[in-house]
């Protein structure tokens, strides 16, 4: 059997999924990182970006992150979000209007929230 | 019918009619309080990460930090208290109230100035009529708060603490909720959230006396903690107002449940009344019908002889 870290991917307000997985891969502030079983501990801050989980039995979930942490300690990843979703999870057409009224307002966080939604729900 | 049971037949109608109002304001609340502790317990699993985080930091490393560092003098506080938008919560509001007050007395008798800051419009309009000085309030969440209402009342506090004293900054952060013991108590408590004292951080997450791995941070320590502490005392907010509204709904549900006791006693209390007066109305009735009869037969009786 494949070595396998448990990961918690958790929200503010509700833990948005969770269980075995063999990669994840988030974007931090100084770029992006693969974290796979036995890694050394790490804690990070993380950037507003899609994050991959390799599920144990072959699947990929991909969420989309904006802004948190990422922390992993004993074979166990926790990836904390102020916002979190997964990519079935997303609307897309929302996704995009609030895109065009962000582009339109010149708000670039917003931009950036939007654009890490589209990109998330299109590997679905 | 006679005018005192007419009385008592409305007075018997409008308690029915408050009492179904009540009875379903408490059904209501209650299925609320479910529905406020289910956010808690929701809330959960970040808090306790995001305390294992700091902790992490806390001990792996020796950074400073404005959060964390207490001022060798303290010179003003803040004080943050969380009422609810609306009334009907029995001593709900007026307990939290009382707590912000002994607070703030307390800590202007240690010499500093107090700082106050309001969630729930009850709690404001408590300080308003007053006329004492709120430096900044916010309302229309306190039923249901999400994290970013959390955001939206940490925001302010943290730019004022990390201000300098002398340009009008605080030096500590109390907050004052009411902690969600059980469905039947609750009680007003007060805490200082701010400077964060890491070993108590420390303790709260591993009571055992775990020992936590030593992190590799990403980009640095430094970096790390400057993101996570707001963080962390947005997460500190979010929880206080959640067993707050948890607490109000609570409360509602026990106020509503003794108004339901007390209109149906009441109701009781008045059937009786109501019956007594028919009784009483009917016997005087006999009496003034056995009366009259008796006078004509006396009468009748005089003229015959």
């Amino acid at each position: 059997m494949a070595a396998e870290l448990h990961v918690a991917l958790v929200a503010a307000d509700r833990e948005v999924w969770s269980g075995e997985a063999t990669l994840v891969v988030a974007r931090t502030t100084s770029g992006d990182i693969g974290v796979m079983p036995g890694h050394q501990p790490l804690l990070g801050v993380l950037e507003s970006g899609p994050v991959t989980i390799r599920t144990s039995d072959g699947g990929t979930v991909v969420a989309a992150v904006h802004g948190g942490f990422i922390s992993f300690a004993d074979n166990k990843l926790s990836l904390l979000a102020e916002i979190a979703e997964l990519s079935d999870e997303i609307d897309v057409q929302r996704a995009e209007r609030e895109l065009e009224r962000a582009k339109a307002e010149g708000d670039a966080a917003a931009e950036r929230r939007a654009d890490v939604r589209i990109r998330a729900a299109a590997t679905r | 019918m006679g005018a005192q049971l007419r009385v008592y037949k409305r007075r018997i109608r409008s308690v029915t009619a408050t009492k179904k109002i009540t009875k379903a304001m408490e059904m209501i609340a209650a299925s609320r309080v479910v529905k406020a502790q289910r956010k808690v317990a929701a809330s959960t699993p970040y808090a306790t990460e995001l305390t294992r985080a700091v902790t992490a930091v806390g001990t792996g490393s020796n950074t400073k930090h404005p959060l964390t560092t207490q001022a060798e003098t303290v010179v003003r506080s803040a004080v943050l208290l969380l009422t609810s938008d609306r009334g009907l919560a029995g001593a709900f509001n007026s307990n939290a109230i009382k707590a912000a007050e002994q607070l703030t007395a307390r800590l202007e008798a240690e010499g500093k100035q107090v700082d106050t800051y309001i969630v729930g419009r009850r709690g404001l309009a408590h300080y308003n009529f007053r006329e004492r000085k709120v430096v900044e309030s916010w309302s229309g969440f306190t039923d249901e708060p999400t994290y970013a209402d959390a955001k939206k009342v940490a925001g302010p506090l943290i730019e004022a603490i990390e201000k300098e004293t002398a340009d009008g900054g605080v030096d500590e952060l109390h907050i004052v909720y009411t902690e969600f013991v059980s469905m039947m108590t609750q009680t007003a408590i007060d805490s200082r959230l701010l400077p964060l004292s890491l070993e108590e951080v420390a303790k709260e997450a591993a009571p055992k006396g775990e020992i936590l791995p030593l992190y590799d941070f990403e980009p640095s320590a430094e970096d790390v903690l400057d993101a996570l502490l707001p963080r962390y005392v947005e997460s500190r907010i979010y929880n206080a107002l959640l067993q707050s509204a948890a607490s109000k709904h609570a409360a509602t549900r026990r106020a509503m449940k003794s108004a339901t006791d007390n209109a149906g006693e009441l109701i009781t209390t008045l059937s009786r009344l109501a019956n007594a007066a028919r009784q009483a109305e009917i016997t005087q009735e006999i009496s003034e019908i056995v009366g009259g009869s008796a006078a004509l037969a006396d009468a009748t009786a005089g003229s015959d002889r």
